[in-house]
């Protein structure tokens, strides 16, 4: 922004005595700090929507038939979904101690906590790649895919490999659903994937911010007068957050 | 004429392709905006030219029924994605919003900037899908048709939706902190422009209705590459909810796309009536009633998709109160009209046209909501009557009478003016004989989406494809006149129109921060603070701001205007 102002208006910028980290369409810090965050949270609003959606489709199929998705969760793995959320929560505590961090200026800390929090969702992503191999491998995955269990065509071969899977368990306890059922079983997974994934790419955006935040936070542009990313980013952060929240006893405890 | 020579202004304060293709002056994106909106409607217009003549005569001409269905299908994908909706908003929006709020830029420049380049992005993908050729699903993107057939072109088009639909939510998101946090002191709520009290309620929709879009495409995209079995029915999905998840978002776009035009009409008819708007509140209220309301009426696009009947009664019922904030919006205008001084410039016969235009539209709106009544008219050409009524009819006329209006301030230069009510005047005439035999042809039961009709629907398209010719050749000859003001125009003065809000109490075209302090704001349909100066060829404050020839300084409600 600056060198934008600098290269179109030349003199009669220089004349605001405007901080550094001040863009030149605000007329105060303050003001920017407030716009940014009214903004902040208008995103989130959208991000909310975004999932809403997904949320809606969760609720008509699971209430057209809640028995098949009773049965269908207990194929998830609570104690993967449990740590999961822990680990979340963990993220969540230390990226609000890194904003009170960059509001007291206290920069060592502040990237501590900031890298902790980079460290959570990196270990959410390992933990949710666990889960999802498992599943794939056992066929729990979109009815069109060649290797699912609730492929109406599945070849032979498929069959086969899925059978042999963990001594076909997972394989045995679908098989034995009549087809209407096992339809809305898959239906589940469907739901799970697109509700796990769309929530895992939201992770993987925060891993970016958290990382641009520590870059910039290396490079001292945070302190008691310009905290407003670290403030914003931790908003993103804590949405994310959220989501999961739902999403654990939803996806994971339907009992 | 005042000195054009002063200087730096944002047009020419920086060169090159970066310095636009990069910038952050709303100013410059709001113009980037207004050319890619104008070239994808030349090509949407084109597909709409060759549908009209396709249709002249019954039985096949020279399209045959499947380029057909690609032509209704990337006409309608193409006006709405990438020309209505950024339409006002994006692009006339983008120019006048800070500065009729007094404001130096939008509150996220680089935000905007983003927004830009996704629609950029958008469009690419629109080329996708031209290259892929055979997207046929309609621009409703209905599951079965966009889960099972040419899905490669479906895949183009829902991704180049979603990154417009993101396009639009970040504009939302701009105006709307903008206009909330940028004001200078004293433009309080009811002292903004009508125009700005549109884009806010537009806002709203676009940054709660456009992820449900988004969200939406995505899976259909999900669905064609993976097969997730959520809206295909051979998969055991759900088509139905995929209607119900698309209107939640593409009936509060039928507002995104009209409510801003409507704002832009109050400016105008205040303006060209020299009149104060009449029941300013009301028609600001309106607005966001409107929006409101829009999220609780997509059912009445889904009466005959079988929905059960008492959800029909009442997104039936609830639809009839839209009609009471839209007719507040034109019995407000037709009482700013009484006893104003109508001056019949270009932008005023637009004006003039959307309230005949928008009457109608909105008329018909209503006939499709009586239950009964939609299930004989659903998928007639009953239904194309009325939403190209409100879609174009009224968006793109108040957009082009907007652009006429701002053309000024935009680059300094008047616009032909005999030219242009000429065109205008043709335009209008063309659009009611294009459009009003379909009312007619519908009502008989020719339905929509097809090739080919019934010979005795003959005459209607007949009169149909002549108004579409009328509508074609006017804008061309306006885009060329258009394109020849800005090199060869007169040089306009700072407000030609005598308009009071703040975007015409400047230098003829605007510098790179709009305000160098910020400026005095009072009623912004006070006419009397403005006379009209033969010396300067435009209009003058009486009562000057010292210091700032071009800002009048306001008055409070009881004072007189000391004339100069």
């Amino acid at each position: 922004m600056d060198s934008h102002v600098a290269s179109t208006t030349g003199a009669s910028v220089e004349e605001h005595d405007h901080p550094k980290h001040v863009a030149h369409h605000f007329d105060d810090a303050h003001q920017q700090f407030d716009t940014g965050k009214f903004g902040m949270w208008m995103f989130l609003i959208t991000e909310v929507m975004f999932f809403a959606g997904l949320f809606v489709l969760y609720t008509v199929f699971r209430s057209n038939h809640p028995e098949a998705w009773q049965f269908a969760a207990q194929f998830l793995d609570t104690k993967w979904g449990a740590i999961n959320t822990v680990v979340l929560l963990v993220s969540s505590f230390t990226v609000a101690w890194a904003v009170r961090n960059a509001q007291l200026g206290e920069k060592r800390k502040m990237l501590i906590n900031l890298f902790i929090t980079l460290l959570c969702a990196g270990g959410f992503m390992v933990i949710k790649y666990i889960e999802y191999s498992h599943k794939i491998h056992a066929g729990l995955v979109f009815p069109e895919l060649e290797h699912s269990l609730f492929n109406p065509d599945i070849t032979a071969a498929a069959s086969a490999e899925l059978a042999a899977y963990e001594h076909g368990e997972i394989f045995d306890k679908i098989q034995a659903l009549d087809p209407v059922e096992r339809n809305w079983v898959g239906k589940f997974f469907s739901i799970y994937f697109c509700l796990t994934g769309l929530h895992g790419f939201h992770v993987m955006a925060g891993m970016v911010l958290l990382s641009w935040l520590i870059l910039r936070g290396m490079r001292g542009d945070f302190g008691p007068e310009n905290f407003n990313a670290v403030d914003f980013g931790a908003l993103y952060w804590h949405i994310v957050d959220l989501v999961w929240i739902f999403l654990f006893p939803l996806l994971y405890l339907i009992n | 004429m005042y000195d054009q020579s002063q200087g730096v202004n944002y047009l020419n304060c920086s060169k090159g392709f970066w310095s636009w293709f990069g910038t952050l002056d709303h100013k410059r994106l709001g113009l980037m905006y207004m050319w890619s909106v104008m070239g994808a409607m030349l090509v949407g217009g084109s597909f709409a030219m060759m549908m009209r003549l396709e249709l002249f005569a019954p039985g096949e001409q020279f399209v045959n029924a499947e380029a057909f269905n690609q032509l209704f299908t990337l006409h309608g994908a193409i006006m709405v994605f990438l020309v209505i909706i950024p339409g006002v908003p994006a692009a006339l929006g983008n120019f006048a919003l800070p500065l009729m709020l007094g404001a130096k830029d939008v509150a996220f420049p680089k935000l905007n900037r983003l927004s830009y380049h996704l629609w950029v992005v958008g469009a690419i993908f629109f080329v996708g899908v031209l290259l892929s050729s055979g997207l046929d699903t309609g621009w409703t993107f209905y599951a079965p048709y966009s889960t099972v057939n040419n899905q490669t072109a479906v895949v183009w088009a829902v991704f180049g939706a979603f990154f417009l639909g993101f396009s639009s939510i970040f504009t939302g998101i701009n105006f709307i902190a903008t206009i909330h946090k940028m004001r200078p002191p004293g433009m309080t709520w009811f002292k903004l422009p009508l125009f700005c009290w549109a884009l806010y309620a537009t806002a709203i929709m676009q940054i709660l209705a456009t992820p449900v879009l988004g969200i939406t495409l995505l899976l259909i995209g999900v669905e064609n590459l993976l097969g997730v079995g959520i809206f295909n029915p051979a998969l055991g999905g759900d088509p139905v909810l995929f209607q119900h998840l698309f209107w939640f978002y593409s009936h509060p776009a039928v507002y995104i796309m009209v409510l801003p035009p409507l704002g832009i009409i109050s400016e105008l008819i205040a303006t060209y009536s020299r009149k104060h708007i009449f029941g300013y509140r009301f028609i600001a209220m309106s607005s966001v009633a409107i929006a409101l309301v829009s999220f609780i009426v997509w059912g009445h696009h889904m009466f005959t998709s079988g929905q059960s009947p008492l959800t029909s009664i009442v997104f039936s019922a609830i639809t009839f109160f839209v009609a009471i904030p839209s007719a507040i919006k034109v019995f407000n205008w037709v009482a700013t009209l009484y006893k104003g001084s109508i001056v019949m410039k270009a932008p005023m016969i637009y004006a003039l046209s959307v309230i005949w235009l928008f009457g109608i539209g909105g008329m018909t709106g209503l006939w499709l909501t009586t239950l009964q009544q939609d299930i004989h008219l659903h998928d007639t050409y009953f239904v194309v009557a009325h939403f190209h009524f409100v879609m174009v009819g009224t968006a793109i006329f108040a957009m082009l009478g907007g652009m006429h209006h701002w053309w000024p301030k935009m680059f300094g230069r008047m616009y032909p003016e005999k030219l242009a009510q000429l065109s205008s005047t043709l335009t209008f005439i063309g659009f009611n004989l294009a459009f009003l035999p379909q009312f007619v042809a519908g009502t008989q039961g020719m339905p929509r989406r097809y090739f080919d009709y019934a010979p005795r629907f003959e005459i209607y398209n007949q009169i149909s494809t002549i108004g579409a010719a009328f509508i074609g050749a006017s804008m061309l000859l306006t885009l060329w006149y258009l394109l020849w003001a800005i090199k060869k125009g007169k040089p306009a003065p700072a407000n030609p129109w005598g308009a009071v809000t703040l975007d015409w109490q400047m230098p003829p075209i605007p510098g790179p921060h709009n305000f160098e302090e910020a400026p005095v704001v009072g009623d912004p349909y006070d006419m009397e603070l403005f006379t009209w100066s033969e010396e300067e060829g435009g209009f003058v404050p009486r009562n000057p701001v010292p210091g700032n020839p071009y800002q009048a300084m306001p008055r409070s409600e009881s004072e007189e205007v000391p004339h100069a």
